[in-house]
Formats: C-alpha cells, structure tokens, sequence
C-alpha cells in the first residue's frame, strides 16, 4: 500500500472533504493502486525534457486592459445559498 | 419527406429554408419522439420545451421577417439541439451531473452556446454526463445513468454520454458536447455518430465548467462530419473572455465540393493496434484505411512511441487540475451548502456530501500530486512526459497530414461492467488520451458493427488547427459509406 490511512487523512483536510470511515480504507486502497500504476512515468528519463503545461502553438493574445461590464451584484449573487445587504453570507469565522 | 427527426443538420436547415417545414415542427418533432422514447434512453438530465417551442416560434417570424426584407437568415435559424449540461445556458440549471450543483442556473451563456444562439440554434435541454465530465461510461452521474440506444443494457460512453445518445436516438440532429480526454469521442463511437475533438484553443472555454483547462475543449456530435464541421465552424474563433483561444482563422468547409483526398498521407500508428483490442475494432479500422487508399490517400507505417504513457500522466495531469477547479465549490457563492458549525466545517461536509465518488478520488489524487514533497515526482515528471507524447505528434506530423486509430479498444460495454474498479475505466481512455495531451484535432465517425450489433468507431488525428484535413477524409469516407447514416430501431 502506497499510501497510510493518515496520509488519505492528511490529503481529504487538504482537499477540504469530510470522508465516511468507508470511504478512507476504500480511497487508501483505490489511490494507492493508481499511484503504483503511474509511478512507471518516475522510471522513464525524461533529461533535458522542458514540461509541457502548454501545447498550444504560440498564438496567445491578451485582451486589452478595459474595464468591461461584468455581471451586476444580483446576477452575482443569483445563486448565492445565503446573502444579504449584496454580500455572500459564510457562518463565522471567529468565535 | 420522411420523419422529420430522421433529418440531419443539413437536410433541415435546407427544408427550413425552403419553407416545407417550420422551426415549430421541426421542435415540436424532437420533443415529442424524447417525450417516447426518454423514458428509455435517459439523455437528459434538464428538458426545456416550452423554452424550445418560443425559441422556435421566435426563429419562425424572424425568418419570415428577413425574407420580407430580402435578407439571408443566420445560418442555424431555427434548429434544434441538444446541449452538454457542463456549457452554461443563461437561467437554464446547469448541473454537471452533480450535486453539488443540482440548483445552480447561471446568469450567463457559454460562448460557445452563445455564437450557436446567435446563428439561430433552439435549445431542448441539457444532457446527461458523468460527474464533472469525469468518466467512460455516463455511470457516474448523479441523474442516472444514460442508455446506449442500440442496446439499453450498455452504457453510452462517457462522459458526453447524453449527447451522443440523444443524436443517435434522433431526439436532435446534433448535440454540444466536451471533450478532456476522450469525452466527445468514445461516446460518438459507442453510440454511431460523428464527433469533432476540435484543436485546444479553437472554441472559447468560457462558461464550460472547468475540469482540465489545458485539456478541456467544446466539441459536436451529429450525424455526419459534414453537419460537425459546419457547427463548430460556428463556435469557433477569439474570445476576449478565454486568453487560451486562438485567432487561427477556418478554411472553408470541406464538405461543399466532392472532397478529393488524393495525396493525402495518412499514418498508422503500431502502438494503437496492440493486444487486448477487440479484434472487430481492429479489423473495421484496418479496412477504413483500405478505403481511404482506394480513394486515393497515401498509407504511411509510423510510430508515436510514448502513446503508453498518455494513461498515467492524463491520469496525473487532469486531476491535479480538477482538484485547483473544484476548489470553487465550497458552498459560499453557488451550489449546495451544508451548514454545520464553522467555516471549515461547512467546507467539508458540503463537499463531501456534494461530490460523487469519482470525482472525489480525483481531487484527492490532484491534490496529492500537488502536494508538497510531491511534486516534482508526480504532476512535474507528468507535464515532462507529456512533452515527450507532443514531440511525437510533431514528428509524425512532419510525414503525414492525418493519422488513423481505434477510438476506444471495444464496443460499447454493459453497465456496470467496470464494476468499482477505477483503473479498469480509466482503461477506456487508453487511444484517446494522446490527441489531449498535445492539443491536437481528432474526429471520431463510425466505422461498422461488431457481431452484436454495436458500433465500431474510429478517430483521425489531425495538425494543430487542421480540422479541415479531418473532416475531408470524413466527408469523403461517409459519401462512400452509409455506416453514418444507420440508426438504432426504437420504440
């Protein structure tokens, strides 16, 4: 097994997901299968290999810095599951 | 004029043209085989009909309008279409196949959708789709799962699984759809239809809810590659609103004159016809390229020798961009909340409680390839081998104008025939992943059927921002063939 039940832990807090007692063995197990399966990209040499995070050829274009009209504070908060006074509401932060 | 939902793009833009039907039929057509037959098939997750009949009604009158004045109608005026619910439809839900966005309606179009809207496209509804585009098979969303129109107790593909499945079921004559790493593909080759991967960059990604950004692009299924390459010629193009789109100019369609294909080399790859690929997948494919060399096309052995690596670092790649993407849903601004306690608290649940199982595996996967201490070995080492798996498309590329390769290595399977076995889905994506990776075009079109009935698809490979190489083989192959035209018997 790749990965430790504390590591599946220690990686959900970072993912910001509450899992079920279940879920942890069954994703310890399932990511621990996947990481072995990709570590064969670790055995291939990849010197003096640049990454690649962009394949495009290079045509990239930014658009001119205007101001623009953009959605108004309603439509911005259209979907909000809580708001008031045109601000989004979270439970507090601090006690 | 036969069943007016048996009618292509094409063969209803010229009938709306000519005035023997009206977009209101023609709407009205669509809606009423879904209200039949999607009790069966389940395509889409959103159904908007009487948002489809004024839309319809709307393009009736200002088609009457222009004409009175003497002016051309816009070029989809009163059509159809089904549309992938990840491409936002302003005040339409759009869910993702997900929870956690089950309430959301955004305020917004996709531009893709929105050029569409301007040339005159109707909108039925939204289809079905794994999770977050996550997925092979249309199993992994929270609607359900989608049916393969050719044989209910197998699944579509995935994850366009809905729009494949409605454009073979004839509910419209071509659906949007998105492909991140095989998306558009698989599905239109499970499913019998033509599906265009377009080049990454050549539609905007605005309002496409993120997945992959360096993989992601907006595609079409329809039923012929004629009909794709007249849609997303309308989609494509600049968009202030995505810095990745490009401004490469379209040539004009392929499909206007007979397409002559002589000369044109096109490369067969060894590494696509390995063992464990069904052997009537293989043998269609082989015998396509028999055709194509018989209308004049150059075959060309070639090799693209990182190809077995496209598994694990898409598998690398897209999760740790999924895992930066999804960090949106967290219950503040949109989609589901799960109050309880804090902060923190509300984070977790409402995220743990939204996503489905896939989805949540590949944010856990994404954010330990990115975690600290990890990633040079996982996400740095992937983005180096991905360099590798373009290099090879650039150097084929230098000796052919298009390659030739199975899309998936079966038909379509049985539902829930991977069972909970990630990697075996993840198997699925095998031969398409690579046109992801290097950003470069691929249609998919069929090919065929195996001994049960199913169809066999294959894809070409194109150069960047050469769609039209693509489509001219395809338009040339479907004039000889009528596989493309086939449709599954439905009652």
């Amino acid at each position: 097994m790749t990965l430790t039940l504390k590591e599946v832990e220690h990686i959900a807090l970072l993912a910001r997901l509450e899992l079920s007692a279940d879920e942890k063995v069954r994703y310890q197990k399932q990511l621990s299968d996947i990481l072995d399966y990709v570590a064969q990209l670790q055995r291939l040499d990849t010197q003096p290999q640049e990454p690649a995070s962009d394949v495009r050829p290079k045509s990239a274009r930014l658009r001119e810095d205007k101001p623009r009209q953009g959605l108004s504070p309603e439509e911005a908060l259209c979907n909000a599951p809580s708001a008031r006074d045109g601000q989004f509401r979270v439970p507090p932060v601090l006690e | 004029m036969g069943e007016l939902t048996d009618l292509n793009v094409r063969q209803a833009l010229a009938a709306l043209v000519a005035g023997q039907v009206s977009s209101f039929e023609l709407t009205q057509a669509c809606l009423a085989r879904i209200d039949a037959l999607e009790g069966a098939i389940h395509a889409f997750i959103t159904l908007t009909p009487e948002k489809a009949l004024a839309a319809a009604r709307a393009a009736d009158e200002r088609r009457a309008a222009l004409k009175k004045r003497g002016q051309p109608p816009e070029a989809l005026l009163g059509l159809p279409m089904a549309v992938k619910d990840v491409l936002c439809v302003a005040q339409t839900r759009a869910t993702c196949g997900s929870k956690i966005l089950d309430n959301y309606v955004p305020p917004f179009n996709a531009t893709a959708v929105q050029k569409l809207l301007d040339a005159g496209m109707v909108v039925l509804g939204k289809t079905n789709t794994d999770e977050f585009a996550m997925g092979s098979s249309t199993e992994n969303s929270a609607y359900g799962v989608t049916r393969n129109p050719w044989d209910q107790e197998r699944v579509p593909g995935g994850s366009s699984g809905g729009s494949a499945a409605a454009v073979a079921a004839r509910f419209a004559p071509a659906a949007l759809g998105t492909d991140t790493g095989g998306s558009v593909r698989q599905p239109a080759a499970f499913c019998g239809v033509t599906g265009i991967k377009p080049t990454y960059g050549r539609v905007s990604r605005y309002g496409l809810i993120a997945y992959g950004s360096s993989l992601d692009s907006v595609g079409v299924l329809a039923r012929s590659a004629a009909d794709a390459d007249l849609i997303l010629r309308l989609m494509a193009g600049y968009d202030e609103l995505d810095a990745t789109s490009s401004q490469a100019a379209l040539p004009p369609p392929a499909c206007g004159e007979p397409p002559n294909i002589k000369g044109l080399r096109i490369g067969v790859p060894s590494e696509y016809f390995i063992s464990g690929i069904q052997p009537e997948v293989e043998q269609a494919v082989r015998e396509v390229i028999g055709v194509f060399e018989t209308l004049g096309a150059r075959v060309v052995e070639i090799s693209l020798p990182h190809t077995a690596y496209a598994l694990p670092v898409y598998y690398l790649i897209a999760p740790a961009e999924a895992s930066a993407n999804l960090a949106r849903y967290d219950g503040v601004r949109f989609g589901l909340r799960v109050e309880d306690g804090g902060m923190l608290d509300m984070f977790m649940r409402t995220r743990g409680q939204g996503f489905g199982a896939e989805v949540k595996r590949r944010i856990m996967l994404g954010t330990y390839a990115l975690s600290a201490g990890y990633y040079d070995a996982y996400y740095g080492q992937a983005q180096k081998v991905r360099a590798l798996i373009k290099a090879d498309f650039d150097r084929a590329f230098e000796q052919v104008d298009a390659i030739a390769a199975p899309v998936a290595p079966s038909t379509a399977f049985r539902i829930g025939g991977h069972g909970d076995d990630p990697l075996a889905m993840y198997l699925e994506d095998v031969f398409t992943l690579p046109a992801n990776l290097a950003g470069v075009p691929a249609l998919a079109f069929p090919v065929g059927f195996d001994q049960e009935g199913l169809p066999v698809g294959m894809q070409l490979m194109g150069r960047h921002f050469d769609e039209a190489s693509l489509f001219k083989l395809g338009c040339a192959y479907q004039n000889a063939t009528d596989w493309h035209i086939r449709s599954p018997e439905l009652s």
